[in-house]
């Protein structure tokens, strides 16, 4: 029996597109880096901006939330709430209530919990940075997951027992002006955590009533905790750690919505997160799973991706500070103008003459097409396909990562607008090429973070694993 | 779109240009200084005191009239600072003239002024009021946004991109081949068709040598009443047209925009043209002077000018029709592709070599009796821009 009349009613993962291969990685440092690729956020991506993607992909049809709660180990601004962009970049109406949970892996499972008690969107994303050559480097990902709890007689998953287990040690630990995150000898936080694990496993097993779970799921910041994720806790059908290394507070979600992608109706889920204590989630899943599942499965999107070069994605990280284009770096966003424009910066919500149809990006008092003054509707396109009807590759300006490419979009529908084209592809593009508008992190400029709208190739085809490298 | 004009109701009687380049040397005040003293310097009938008015324009290198009265040290003359992205040099003149025509003044002076080579970057440098982050031209640079031109326009009339890179390669080489004769250009010197192909590329297909030259640069002209002309110049030079337009940013919005051409300027060229009786540009202009800020924009204005058929200009360019011998030479001085681009001196620069031309001064560029000359001039960028055109003629009538 559920200890909340809500549950997951749809979820989603965003996973970024490039990949940094570790075996260059080893190379270019001379050390073993292991094999594989890890999952690297691009530079016009954060926390922020990779929880909308992953919002918007749970939340069609659903309705908007009433509150989001946001989780990460990576927030783009402090003082300042970041779930409010999400909120903004959603439309989600002003009555809710938008949060930041922030700081450590445990956030992750805070959200989940806050929107199992009162219904919401819990939002979990982050960036795993490390020092070049570190663990979190090699191993870390980047990415997140969304998970929206409505009534439980639409879920998809209903959290039957959720137990927690809290210890003060010294395992990972990060100061707030630090970029890298330190760890304590690992085998020093295994010891602490085998006990509470098995003591919230247990208990959530205990509380829900039932024996052993259909399928477990345990992630951790601790390496040696994950080395043995498959082996601490038994599950009746298969066990299971972090679907692509550890993500922050992402972690748990990115687990918990692979899981969802692969297992069967009516069976139940043990994910257990052991971050600063230990905190067991058990889940039934319901007989709507089957045909509710993300529209993107999340091992689909791991094995899609295209390469980043090891010293591209150290420059997108900051440990390589590399000579910049002769231009001079933008002037930061102002705030009233941000503010006044907020359905379009945020939400790219242009407007619609109520008389003529003609759309405009952005919105504007007087049609272009008519004359019509002030009778405009807003139209909104974050969710639009559009056609490249020119683009250009500009090495001239300014760019966090030049080139600058920049096309020029009309939307089906109508509405013509110049975006610049995220995930670096200039080599795929041409007159024609289908895109669609995702939310990035343009720049940043005296400290503020210039969130826009780019424009994405809208085919992840398999050609993408082989194609060459576009940005950098 | 009406306007009255004021065909031959006032006249040029005076010119001064500075060299156009890095003048690491020279400040804004210097190249002020230096082209209204020549410009006064070769009309002894006029002093210096006997300017009522003056029409400053700079894009950045200095706000309000102070700009020029004070390195000019002005005694309390009436001096009017405007600005008009690229097309900035030909609205000072262009609102001088007005001041001329209205009576409000007899003797007028438009000057314009860029010092660019003072910021360290590379390019022209926006200053743009707080924003909220989202204007595309806060990110795209100049050339790229004209090299959009380039796909478009092969897309739209089939053609080769080999032939449209050749087309653009011409008119590169014919600009710095007729800079070349001009010993006020930035760029003095002929460069050979593969080493303008083979630079590197700045945006899109545009290579360095299809970029107009960043430079620093002053131009002036003295405008009187027409019928006072004579009394100061043998040789003046009329003003028949003068129209300025700027469009309603539709192309940036509007999928029906192509980007094959700039209705702003076949809006300024049609007003430009009735004013001064113009029917058929191609067989009446003798000259043209066009905003050539990079190759793939002169191929465009050639059709918007009405210079060559749509979808063909790139054919004509090839043919040399747009050459010193051709059948309407454009840019003989060499445009802003090789005399350079001082953004606020441009506009009279341009004027500068049509009065030149029509006084026989234009030494190796020197046409065969132009009657009628053009310029044009730009501001903004495909999608949604500022277009002047002026017609100009060393008789009245």
């Amino acid at each position: 029996m559920s200890p909340s009349p809500y549950g997951i009613v749809s979820y989603a993962a965003y996973l970024p597109r490039h990949r940094l291969q570790r075996e260059e990685l080893g190379t270019a440092l001379g050390i073993k880096a292991g094999r594989g690729a890890r999952i690297a956020a691009s530079f016009d991506e954060d926390s922020t901006t990779m929880g909308v993607e992953a919002a918007r992909r749970a939340l069609p049809g659903r309705g908007a939330p009433d509150a989001l709660y946001f989780a990460t180990t990576s927030p783009a601004y402090l003082d300042k709430t970041n779930a409010a962009a999400l909120h903004a970049a959603l439309g989600l109406p002003h009555e809710a209530f938008a949060t930041d949970l922030a700081g450590s892996a445990r956030s992750g499972i805070a959200a989940l919990r806050a929107a199992c008690l009162g219904g919401g969107l819990a939002v979990l994303s982050d960036v795993r940075t490390g020092r070049p050559g570190s663990a979190d480097e090699r191993d870390g990902g980047d990415g997140a997951a969304a998970f929206l709890f409505g009534a439980a007689d639409e879920a998809v998953a209903e959290i039957v027992a959720h137990t927690a287990a809290t210890a003060e040690f010294l395992d990972r630990w990060r100061v707030p002006e630090n970029r890298a995150g330190e760890q304590w000898e690992e085998r020093f936080g295994l010891e602490r955590y085998l006990p509470l694990i098995e003591d919230a496993g247990q208990r959530a097993l205990k509380a829900a009533g039932t024996g052993q779970p259909d399928h477990v799921l345990l992630v951790s910041p601790n390496a040696a905790v994950r080395k043995r994720a498959t082996k601490l806790f038994p599950a009746r059908l298969s066990v299971s750690g972090s679907p692509l290394g550890h993500t922050g507070a992402a972690d748990a979600g990115l687990a918990l919505a692979d899981a969802l992608d692969r297992v069967g109706a009516d069976e139940t889920i043990l994910l257990l997160s052991a971050a600063d204590g230990c905190d067991a989630v058990l889940l039934r899943t319901t007989d709507r799973l089957p045909a509710a599942r993300q529209p993107e499965p999340l091992a689909g999107q791991l094995a899609a991706g295209r390469p980043v070069s090891y010293t591209t994605y150290l420059t997108w990280r900051g440990w390589l500070d590399r000579e910049p284009p002769r231009r001079p770096e933008p002037d930061r966003p102002a705030g009233p103008p941000s503010a006044r424009g907020e359905r379009w910066k945020f939400g790219f919500t242009g407007s619609r003459c109520e008389n003529c149809g003609f759309v405009h990006l952005p919105p504007a008092r007087v049609c272009k097409e008519c004359g019509a003054v002030d009778a405009m509707m807003p139209v909104a396109l974050a969710g639009a396909r559009g056609t490249v009807a020119t683009y250009t590759v500009d090495r001239l300006a300014y760019s966090p990562s030049p080139p600058l490419i920049d096309a020029v979009v009309d939307f089906d529908g109508g509405g013509r607008c110049t975006l610049e084209i995220a995930d670096g592809a200039a080599d795929e593009l041409a007159v024609g090429t289908r895109v669609e508008p995702v939310f990035r992190r343009l720049h940043t400029a005296g400290g503020v973070h210039n969130y826009f709208w780019k424009a994405r190739l809208t085919a992840r085809t398999a050609a993408d694993v082989s194609s060459r490298e576009g940005t950098g | 779109m009406s306007s009255n004009g004021i065909r031959d109701r006032v006249a040029v009687v005076g010119m001064g240009c500075t060299p156009f380049g890095e003048h690491w040397d020279r400040s804004a005040d210097d190249l002020l200084l230096d082209a209204t003293r020549e410009c006064l310097a070769a009309t002894p009938a006029l002093a210096a005191e006997d300017v009522d008015a003056y029409w400053l324009g700079t894009l950045g290198s200095g706000q309000s009239g102070m700009t020029l009265s004070r390195p000019l040290s002005l005694d309390y003359k009436p001096v009017t600072r405007v600005e008009n992205y690229c097309a900035t040099g030909s609205e000072a003149f262009r609102n001088a003239c007005y001041a001329v025509a209205s009576g409000a003044y007899d003797r007028v002076m438009a000057v314009g002024v860029e010092k660019l080579k003072d910021s360290g970057f590379s390019g022209l440098l926006r200053s743009d009021p707080p924003g909220d982050g989202t204007a595309p031209e806060l990110s795209l640079t100049a050339p790229a946004a004209f090299s959009l031109l380039d796909p478009a326009y092969c897309d739209r009339y089939g053609v080769d991109p080999a032939a449209m890179r050749e087309a653009m390669t011409h008119v590169a080489w014919k600009n710095h081949a007729n800079g070349a004769l001009n010993p006020k250009a930035q760029f003095r010197s002929v460069v050979s068709k593969e080493k303008i192909e083979r630079a590197p590329l700045v945006a899109g297909r545009l290579g360095v040598f299809d970029c107009s030259g960043v430079s620093d640069g002053a131009a002036c002209a003295l405008i009187v009443r027409a019928e006072d002309a004579l009394r100061y110049t043998d040789r003046p030079m009329y003003v028949k047209g003068l129209s300025l337009v700027a469009g309603p940013a539709r192309g940036a919005m509007d999928p029906g925009y192509d980007y094959t051409t700039f209705p702003e300027v076949v809006h300024a060229a049609a007003d430009a043209y009735r004013q001064a009786g113009i029917s058929d540009p191609r067989s009446q202009i003798s000259l043209a002077e066009v905003h050539d800020c990079f190759t793939p924009t002169e191929v465009v204005l050639m059709e918007d000018l009405g210079f060559a058929e749509r979808g063909q200009a790139w054919k004509d360019v090839l043919d040399g029709a747009f050459q010193l011998d051709g059948r309407l030479p454009v840019n003989p001085d060499g445009g802003l592709k090789s005399f350079g681009h001082p953004v606020g001196a441009s506009g009279l620069r341009m004027l500068y070599e049509c009065w030149l031309q029509f006084r026989g001064e234009a030494g190796e560029r020197q046409l065969a009796d132009p009657r009628l000359g053009l310029t044009h001039n730009l501001g903004g960028r495909p999608g949604g821009c500022v277009s002047f055109v002026s017609v100009v003629g060393p008789e009245p009538g």
